[in-house]
Formats: C-alpha cells, sequence, structure tokens
C-alpha cells in the first residue's frame, strides 16, 4: 500500500467522505492525523490498518460499530461502495434531498397529527365555557388543557412555550470565585491587592462558592394513554434543551429511546420531525418498569451524573405492575438528586392516587406536579428553582389515599 | 544522567514493551499507544470502572523510566490545585522582611515576591518541566468527574504543551509528556478536547486474555481454580447486572480466594466472597444460591467440553 502514496491518500479521502455520510463527524484535520498515522505506523497488516485509522477516526464509543461497518465494505471492494453504502446506512444518510420521508418516520408523523385533529370536533364546548369565565384568549389559552385545544390554540400554546423561561435553579458547586460576602479568603487576590499599597495594609478578599444549573434529565411517556399531551411536551423539552447547557430527553413506550440528540436541532419542527425518525414505539402500550430498568441499566451511570434533576412525565397507568417497578423507581430515585413526576391526570379536580401503577411508583418520588396546560408548565418552571409548596410533595398525595 | 528507553518503534515493540510491564493487552491497544507516542497525540481511553485505563499509564511510566504524574480529577478542580500556587505566607514574610529592612520599592518587593521560589507546582506544571529521564507520562484520570470549565481549560495546554502564569510569563515544555487521560464515561467528553486526542475504548477482555491476566497478576493460583474464575466472571457479566465486575474485581476474587485457599469453586464459597466482585445490594440480592449454582454448572460443562 506504501509505495503508492498517492493512491493512499485519495483512498484515505474517499473513506473519510464514507465515514461522514455513515455519520461520524469526521473534520479534514482527522484525514491529516490519519494520512500521518499511517506513514507512522507503516502498516503491514490489515489488523494494524484497521486499528490505525480506528484509534484517529473513532472518537465515540458508540461510532465504532459504524466505523466497522464501513472498513469492511470500503476495503473489500471499492467499486461497489456506492451502492453498499446506501444499502447499509439507509438510516444514518441524511441527505438534503427532495425524496420523500420513508414511511416509518411518515406514519408516526401521521400518528402525532391525528390525535390533535380528531380532538377538534368534541373540544367546541368547552372553549365557550372557559370563554365565558375568562376575560383574554391568552387567560383562556393558559388554562385549557392541552388535550382539548384545536390545531391553532395548539401553535399559540407553542409560541407561549418557546417563550417560556426556565430561571436559574442553581446548585452550589465546590468550584470557588471571587465574592464579597464569601467565606473563604482569597490568598492570591488578597495578596495582589496589598500589593497595590506597597504591602502596608492587607486588605481581604474572599472567595464563595460559584454555582451552576443541574443537568436535567426527562423521561417522557409516549404511550397510546399520553397521546394528547406528548406533541407539546416534546415541545416543552425542546425550549428547555434549548436554554440550557445539559439537557438529556428520553422517550418511553414500550421501550426506551434517546432523543437528545434530536432535540437540540434549533427549530422545534425539525427537532420534533428528527425525533419521530427514531421512535418505533408510538402511541403503543405503556411498559413503564421494563423503560425504567433499561434506563437505568444503561444510562443512569451516564447522564445522572453531577446532581441531576429528573422529569418523569407519565400518567403513571402502567397495566400490571409488579415488584419490578417499585424496584426500579427506588434505584432511579436514589441514583438523582431530585425526582419530579409531572402526571397529566392531576388535572382532575378530586384526583387521588389510587391506580396500582401510581401508588407503587409515588413513595419514591420527590414531588408530583401536574402538567397539563400552560399554567401548569410555568409552575413547573417556578418550581425547578424553588422548594415549592407542600402540595406538590409525594407525601401529600400518599396521605390524601390513606 | 538517568537511562529512559526510547519509545517504541514499532506496533509489536509497544505490544512487548506492554507485556514487559506484566499489563496484558490486545493488538488494537497497542497500535493507538504506539501511534500516540509516535505522534505526540494524547490518548483517550474511555471505559467502565476497573477495566485497567489507568493501569497503562502505570505501565507505560514503568517501562519507559519516565516519571508519573498524575492528575486526579475531581468536582471543582481548578487551577490552583492543577497547575500552580503561590505560596501565600512565604510571600507574606518576605513582604514583612522587605518592609522591616526599609525596602520600599515596590517593583523590586513584586519582582521578588512572585518569582519561582514561591510558586507551587501542581501536576500540569510539573510535566512542562524538563526532566533528566525524558518527558514525563501525565496521567489525567477520570476527566469525567470535573466540569467543562476545567475541560476547556485543558483545550489549550494540550493543544501547546504551555501554560500562561501571569505574574511569570508563559512556561512551556521543550519536550511534550505522554499524555494519557482517562474516563468512566459518567459524562460525555466534548468533542472538541477528543479531536485533540487518540481515542480508544477499553472494553472487558474476552476469557482466553482475561485468564493471562489473572495468571500473570496473582502468580501462583492454581490453573483450575484460575480457569473457573475467569468464566464465571464472564458468564457474570452476562446477567443483567447494574455494574458489571470489571478486570479489576476479577483480580481481587483471584486473589481473595488463593488466600483462602480454595482449589475449586462451590456455591457456597461464591456466595460468601461475591461482595468481592459486586458492588450493589441489588446485584448481589439477584444472584442467589441457586443462580449461582445454575451459573457454575454452565462454566463448568463450558471447561469440560473446551478440554
Amino acid at each position: 500500500m506504501s509505495d503508492k502514496p498517492g493512491r493512499l491518500a485519495e483512498n484515505i479521502v474517499y473513506f473519510a467522505r464514507a465515514l461522514r455520510a455513515a455519520g461520524i463527524p469526521v473534520g479534514p484535520g482527522s484525514v491529516m492525523d490519519a494520512l500521518e498515522a499511517l506513514r507512522v505506523a507503516g502498516v503491514g497488516s490489515r489488523e494494524d490498518f484497521y486499528w490505525t485509522l480506528h484509534s484517529v477516526f473513532v472518537k465515540r464509543h458508540e461510532h465504532t460499530i459504524l466505523f466497522d461497518q464501513a472498513f469492511r465494505l470500503f476495503f473489500r471492494k471499492r467499486a461497489y461502495f456506492d451502492q453498499l453504502m446506501a444499502m447499509m446506512l439507509p438510516q444514518v444518510v441524511q441527505q438534503p434531498d427532495n425524496t420523500p420521508p420513508p414511511p416509518a418516520a411518515k406514519r408516526v408523523l401521521d400518528a402525532m397529527f391525528k390525535s390533535e385533529a380528531k380532538q377538534q370536533p368534541q373540544e367546541k364546548k368547552d372553549v365557550e365555557i372557559d370563554a365565558r369565565l375568562t376575560v383574554s384568549d391568552r387567560e383562556v389559552l393558559e388554562k385549557k388543557d392541552f388535550a382539548q385545544m384545536s390545531a391553532a390554540e395548539i401553535a399559540e400554546a407553542k409560541q407561549a412555550i418557546a417563550q417560556l423561561v426556565l430561571p436559574l435553579d442553581e446548585v452550589k458547586t465546590r468550584r470557588l470565585r471571587p465574592s464579597r460576602h464569601g467565606h473563604r479568603i482569597d490568598l492570591r487576590r488578597t495578596l495582589r491587592s496589598s500589593m497595590k499599597a506597597g504591602g502596608a495594609v492587607i486588605d481581604l478578599k474572599y472567595l464563595g462558592p460559584k454555582t451552576r444549573q443541574p443537568p436535567i434529565v426527562a423521561l417522557l411517556d409516549i404511550s397510546g394513554s399520553m397521546s394528547q399531551y406528548t406533541r407539546l411536551f416534546l415541545h416543552f423539552l425542546h425550549a428547555v434543551t434549548d436554554n440550557r447547557k445539559r439537557v438529556s430527553t428520553f422517550l418511553f413506550g414500550t421501550r426506551l429511546t434517546n432523543v437528545t440528540r434530536a432535540l437540540k436541532a434549533k427549530d422545534p419542527d425539525e427537532a420534533l420531525a428528527a425525533c419521530s425518525g427514531g421512535v418505533l414505539d408510538w402511541s403503543g402500550g405503556t411498559r413503564i418498569a421494563p423503560s425504567l430498568a433499561a434506563f437505568n441499566r444503561q444510562w443512569s451511570r451516564r447522564v445522572l451524573s453531577q446532581g441531576a434533576v429528573v422529569l418523569l412525565i407519565t400518567d403513571g397507568l402502567e397495566r400490571e405492575p409488579g415488584n419490578q417497578l417499585g424496584f426500579e423507581m427506588d434505584r432511579l430515585h436514589r441514583s438523582c438528586r431530585r425526582l419530579i413526576w409531572l402526571n397529566p391526570l392531576l388535572r382532575f379536580e378530586g384526583f387521588e392516587a389510587k391506580a396500582s401503577g401510581i401508588k407503587v411508583m409515588l413513595p419514591y418520588v420527590d414531588e408530583l406536579r401536574p402538567i397539563h396546560n400552560l399554567n401548569a408548565m410555568k409552575d413547573l418552571c417556578r418550581a425547578l428553582s424553588a422548594d415549592g409548596d407542600g402540595k406538590a410533595e409525594a407525601k401529600y398525595w400518599l396521605n390524601k389515599v390513606a | 544522567m538517568a537511562k529512559s528507553k526510547l519509545i517504541p518503534t514499532s506496533i509489536d515493540a509497544t505490544l512487548s514493551l506492554l507485556s514487559a510491564g506484566h499489563y496484558v493487552g490486545d493488538r488494537s491497544l497497542a497500535t493507538v499507544l504506539f501511534l500516540a507516542l509516535r505522534m505526540g497525540r494524547p490518548l483517550f481511553l474511555e471505559g467502565e470502572a476497573g477495566v485497567g485505563k489507568t493501569e497503562i499509564a502505570k505501565v507505560l511510566a514503568e517501562t519507559l523510566g519516565r516519571k508519573l504524574i498524575r492528575l486526579q480529577c475531581y468536582e471543582g478542580l481548578d487551577v490552583s490545585a492543577a497547575v500552580y500556587e503561590w505560596n501565600y505566607a512565604a510571600q507574606m514574610i518576605a513582604i514583612r522582611l522587605g518592609e522591616a529592612e526599609g525596602n520600599t520599592d515596590r517593583q523590586r518587593l513584586e519582582h521578588d515576591v512572585f518569582s519561582e521560589r514561591y510558586l507551587i507546582k501542581r501536576p500540569l506544571l510539573q510535566a512542562l518541566e524538563p526532566d533528566p529521564a525524558g518527558a514525563p507520562v501525565l496521567l489525567i484520570d477520570e476527566l469525567d468527574r470535573t466540569d467543562e470549565a476545567f475541560e476547556a481549560f485543558l483545550l489549550e495546554v494540550l493543544a501547546d504543551y504551555q501554560v500562561t502564569i501571569p505574574e511569570m510569563g508563559t512556561v512551556k515544555a521543550a519536550h511534550p509528556p505522554i499524555v494519557i487521560i482517562t474516563s468512566n464515561r459518567t459524562r460525555e467528553i466534548h468533542d472538541a478536547l477528543k479531536r485533540r486526542c487518540l481515542y480508544h475504548w477499553v472494553g472487558y477482555p474476552d476469557a482466553e486474555r482475561e485468564l493471562s491476566i489473572v495468571r500473570t497478576k496473582v502468580p501462583g493460583i492454581a490453573e483450575k481454580l484460575s480457569a473457573e474464575i475467569v468464566h464465571f466472571v464472564q458468564a457474570l457479566r452476562q446477567q443483567e447486572l447494574f455494574k458489571a465486575p470489571g478486570v479489576a474485581e476479577t483480580l481481587d476474587w483471584a486473589t481473595a480466594l488463593s488466600e483462602l485457599d480454595v482449589v475449586a469453586l462451590d456455591p457456597a464459597t461464591v456466595s460468601d466472597t461475591l461482595g468481592v466482585l459486586l458492588k450493589y445490594q441489588d446485584d448481589i440480592a439477584r444472584l442467589d444460591g441457586t443462580k449461582v449454582k445454575e451459573l457454575l454448572d454452565d462454566v463448568r460443562a463450558q471447561l469440560r467440553a473446551a478440554e
């Protein structure tokens, strides 16, 4: 291979392009690195060649499998490469062309929109009642259950959600920063400022703890019983992702899907479309316990570090809550700093934690809050910063049943 | 001048270097290590806890005869703990003494006080210093424990191998250190930092390699026992556990069992010593007596078939 360096370079460039198409972010810098690495290693065997390129191009454990496939195909027969590429990775090649979206994604989108369309005719009455009691459209909108909104109202709600500002719910870190009322003497600044006066006066400067926003992890139920809400909740989570640094979002129905990356797109519609592309179990049944188990095992150690707050958004209507549900809730509760359960069922005045799934889950959550209309979302935003009124505490709801 | 070995010239040489340090690595690790050494790039090792990431840096320092400088990351790690700090007490005394001697020249005082004499060097600065034994091995351990701000700071250090001390100027390494960064992946490290490094995922070893690790690290262990231990741990990793046992746990267990003069695994011994392998109560509870027996029978059948 090394006797024709020109060909090799060309091949590496093509290979890098293939990797890029496969979804591994490979920049021109990596191509240069790869060429240098190959020159340095003076590669002889295929295995060495593989691992040399692997060490340069792969920067994430997940990408190893993509790299492996691409390598096998590419260096077996270059000629068939383009055809093979199309066959190999239909799900990750995201070309901005005019081909219609794959049927799966379309079906998901349809499923999402259908429930809203269905809702339209029956909710007319509620609008009138609400309109009589309130003064402005905005107030109507704020109090209205998401499940009862028309398409136009949903559009308005989306705008309102986009404007929600999460407060700075800050936690102390162990990092220090200059502070007038701090608790520790900052010797460095003290010394510098006393040098100004020639060292005669020692002017004490202080350090206080630095604060930062804790990471948020949202687990959103997308099963059939929640279908009227999911789309708006996704908008909400998109808005949250947009103005905070570390937000991870997972969707679960019968299985768990991580949509954190999809929600990072700036445009909410684009982000939601990307979400629906990756989810297979839209509006299906709920299996809360296995989904939580999957989260606990695969993700909790990776996303719950550094004092994360977990938002669990589900109605808690598990078909058969066995021992596993309580066990997994317990595990989840012990792995995070605060577990907040957002339950749209709380919209009903006389809500009581009677459903068996809810009863099992309640002892393990720190807070139980409603999230069925805009006001509830605003309350949530407020609650993320303050300790809240006692009403949100899980104990309140447990006592109510007892 | 202390004699230090030169860095290996081929992948095979790297592999034998590792085995000289009693590290049983595979060829993919040797390749990426060799490239990191030759290209002068930091090596970013990611993997579950207890798979021997930190050990690589130690072995490297030992076999190459270099100094190992370790920076253990933690939440709130800042420049004064990672790079340098002034010795304020000594500085204050110097100022007072200067005053007592009637020295009122501020420029002079400042120059004296902010000199190398009063500088306390922390790991990153130490790593940039020239060393007669050759550039040291800088181990930045568990980077995922610290915050993004420190990562951003590291970017600068790792790009140019230099740090700036405002009072003194820039310190640049004549020979860049060999940098090994490890992460347990409790959070994702930013791509910008990874881009500057060569990446390698350290996974659990296969049975064959783990067996040779156990036999290398626990000398004098019975052949049959070690095979049983390794296959049992391998089977355990297939179970749905919250935290699968790492190589470090296997070694601990092997040491514990050989200390207890066990010749072959039996369900009672396994249940009694399970705390060495599994560190979560849920996981231990999941493996009750019958389950352990089941696993052991499987392992025995497997070993018999291999004979």
